[in-house]
């Protein structure tokens, strides 16, 4: 059952990863969540907002929705854009692929929203965006 | 972001200041590549002792840099990672390219 929701919209600026990411901390810090679990929450926040800046809409002006529900255990992340997609999904998530090499990106951006995360899971049609969905399970079952 | 260049060692010493991210790493990859290219040092120490956040971007920088230290033949070395650092970086494999030194006062 949800027990809180949030929806926001950016713009695909790169000073909005800092900002995306201590927002969605602030509210995950409801479940009161250890400080690793919101670490391991910010990084791959991060690593999806960084992800719609620089691969979907290529530096340029687009938005971001980012939404946010909690459980009575857990975080539900979606991060949408309305960019270029991802033609290969399963390629993408490979540990060290980038479609970027010459702009220092490390291709680790899937492998630790995959790892940080419970769940990942990737939407994409290519011209119209991406979806990544993200879970995270805070308080373990009693 | 501190730079400081030994000259009689020929080391250079960068300590991080912050959050390192994308945003942030662009800023700091052309002071970086600006103060590799003017001292040519033999060895590049990375502080991040004062990092309180890094994500892949982070990477991305390192391994960017340590491409062309190895081109002047410079080593690369890093200190004083947090636990959350240093799991990103065991993650990406850095151990292999640059010394990863435990805690240093
Ligand atoms: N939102 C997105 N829109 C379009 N392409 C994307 C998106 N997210 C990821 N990709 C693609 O997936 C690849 C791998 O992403 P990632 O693991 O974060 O590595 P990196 O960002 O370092 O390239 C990217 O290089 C890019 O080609
Ligand atoms: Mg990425």
């Amino acid at each position: 059952m949800i027990i809180n929701e949030m929806k926001l919209e950016i713009k695909s600026k790169s000073n909005n990863e800092a900002f995306a990411r201590v927002v969605v901390a602030a509210f995950a810090s409801q479940l009161d969540p250890t400080i690793e679990q919101i670490a391991d929450i910010k990084t791959a926040v991060s690593e999806a907002i960084t992800n719609c800046i620089i691969h979907a809409y290529d530096m340029k002006e687009g938005n971001i929705e980012l939404k946010c529900q909690l459980t009575e255990d857990s975080i539900y992340i979606d991060i949408i854009d309305y960019g270029k997609g991802i033609e290969n999904i399963e390629m993408a998530k490979q540990t060290l692929y980038t479609s970027k090499p010459d702009a220092d990106r490390s291709g680790m951006g899937f492998t630790i929203m995959e790892s940080f995360m419970d769940k990942l899971t990737v939407e994409s049609i290519v011209g119209m965006g991406t979806k990544i969905h993200m879970e995270k399970v805070i308080k373990e079952a009693k | 972001m501190i730079c400081e260049f030994q000259k009689d060692t020929k080391e250079m010493y960068v300590k991080f200041e912050g959050e390192i991210d994308h945003h942030t790493c662009q800023i700091m990859k052309n002071e970086l590549d600006y103060e590799i290219h003017r001292n040519t040092p033999n060895k590049l120490v990375f502080d991040f002792k004062n990092v309180k956040f890094m994500d892949s971007s982070g990477i991305g920088l390192l391994i960017g840099r340590y491409k062309s230290l190895l081109r002047i033949g410079a080593d690369a070395e890093i200190i004083n990672a947090n636990k959350e650092v240093k799991r990103i970086l065991d993650m990406a494999g850095i151990f292999k390219i640059m010394l990863i030194k435990e805690e240093i006062a």
